[in-house]
């Protein structure tokens, strides 16, 4: 198991258990986090399941994909953490990731 | 492989009111899928689909990912699984009607009349609605008020060049939309102000180097930010607010805009299917397992549309429900007939329908 951390914009904190191979969207999903949207069901289509990866986590997920940097047009409020929770593969060096919803998912 | 031949294109030329047996609202994967099974039992269709080509989210979210639970198909992606229903459909000639989206839906002493946004007129026996997620809609910045100022400063898109002539428009987004009328109400607007997070746009080459060639001359101008805040009164706008780098640093400050184009993609909402008097059950319409008729006789309702006990959102099921509605629907159309059930394999009659004797 790996343990994710979803922090709401209004601060309340969702601790979650995931596995490896699972997207970061599919673990919120599968745990009714809310604010993760998903509308398009983890093709990269739509920017609805935005998240800010907290910053000593960045090197370990990484940066978005170009395609992934393009949907990110369509997300509001954007920045330099922002990744799409569908394009994190979950894998066990993420284990204890922290990640941050924005206010809203356009 | 794209069948546009007998695809009939909505704007222009309409007769002023369209007669069919059958009116299905999505030409989506289900809503093709629909006009073969109804064509099987002689019923023509007409569809009626808001994006400007067939396929519904299989054309407009995900054309190029593989899809695993087609029956028959290991693989097959949302494009080819497009095109391919439009191959099946074709023996029965359907009509399309694209870019429009349905607003009323009228019960008459015959069947329905039903009206799109472009004024399009039907009369049909019976509809079908096929409408997947909903229609897409572009999305709404999140911005507090902005309802306020749409349809008299903020539009989505553009329908009368001379709503922008001699003003000062912002265009937010770096797209293909946002290029483009970035280009067009350039000669138009008093200026032009592109806004995009970052200095890389994901539109047509020939796009991004015209708008480099006007940003050269200073024609128009790219500031580099995010929208934070609409500034104005009784819905006109005076000024946007922008947060960006300005010199390496983070500020925010405002940016004179008489008019303002967000373009920030497509989203799915319900839209005027809610006024429709149809039982809906948390956005999705109520209907029957053995005919998938909504509570209003002759309304069908089929695909991720609808709501049943044991619903599953899947391509499968939206077929399966089309299959059960032509029947259904067959009773309507033709009162009265006798129907005997055939299969494609045997019949000769089916056959003679598909063209393949």
């Amino acid at each position: 198991m790996i343990k994710v951390t979803f922090i709401e914009h209004n601060g309340t904190v969702h601790t979650v258990d995931g596995e490896p191979g699972q997207t970061l969207m599919e673990t919120a999903v599968k745990h009714a986090v809310p604010g993760i949207v998903a509308e398009c069901g983890g093709a990269c289509s739509c920017a609805t399941c935005h998240v800010y990866v907290d910053d000593m986590w960045k090197e370990k997920t990484g940066g978005p994909s170009e395609m992934e940097e393009d949907m990110l047009d369509f997300a509001f409020d954007v920045r330099a953490s922002s990744r799409l929770s569908c394009q994190i593969r979950l894998k066990p060096e993420l284990d204890g990731l922290v990640v941050r919803i924005p206010e809203f998912q356009n | 492989m794209v069948l546009d031949m007998f695809v009939g294109t909505g704007a222009g030329g309409e007769p002023a009111e369209i007669q069919t047996d059958a009116l299905i609202i999505g030409a989506g994967p289900v809503g093709l899928f629909a006009v073969f099974e109804l064509g099987l039992v002689d019923i023509k269709a007409h569809v009626i689909d808001i994006l400007e080509k067939p396929g519904g989210q299989c054309a407009e979210l995900y054309p190029e990912k593989p899809i695993y639970d087609i029956p028959a198909h290991p693989t097959i992606t949302g494009q080819a699984l497009t095109d391919r229903l439009l191959e099946q459909a074709r023996p029965f000639e359907p009509t399309f009607h694209f870019g429009q989206r349905v607003e009323s839906l009228r019960k008459t002493d015959d069947g329905f009349e039903v009206e799109t946004d472009l004024g399009t007129r039907f009369r049909a026996k019976v509809v079908v609605i096929a409408a997947g997620g909903g229609s897409f809609t572009p999305k709404r910045p999140p911005l507090a008020g902005i309802e306020a100022y749409e349809g008299a400063s903020v539009f989505y898109a553009v329908r009368k060049i001379d709503a922008f002539r001699d003003r000062a428009v912002v265009i937010a987004g770096g797209g293909d939309s946002a290029l483009d009328w970035t280009l067009n109400l350039q000669p138009v607007a008093k200026s032009v102000t592109l806004i995009h997070r970052r200095d890389e746009f994901r539109a047509a080459p020939d796009s991004v180097n015209k708008l480099r060639e006007l940003l050269a001359v200073g024609s128009i101008r790219f500031i580099q930010g995010q929208l934070t805040k609409l500034n104005g009164d009784g819905g006109a706008l005076r000024s946007v607010t922008i947060r960006g780098p300005v010199g390496g640093v983070e500020l925010e400050y405002d940016v004179e805009a008489e008019r303002l184009l967000p373009f920030f993609g497509l989203t799915m909402k319900l839209g005027p299917i809610a006024n429709w008097g149809l039982n809906l059950d948390e956005n999705q319409i109520a209907v029957d397992t053995a005919r998938f008729e909504t509570s209003e006789p002759g309304i069908f309702a089929i695909g991720d549309i609808n709501i049943y006990p044991g619903k599953l959102k899947l391509i499968l099921s939206g077929f399966h429900e089309a299959a059960l509605m032509a029947q259904a629907a067959q009773k309507i159309v033709f009162p009265g007939k006798r129907s005997v059930f055939q299969y494609t394999t045997s019949s000769s009659s089916l056959q003679r329908k598909l063209g393949v004797i």
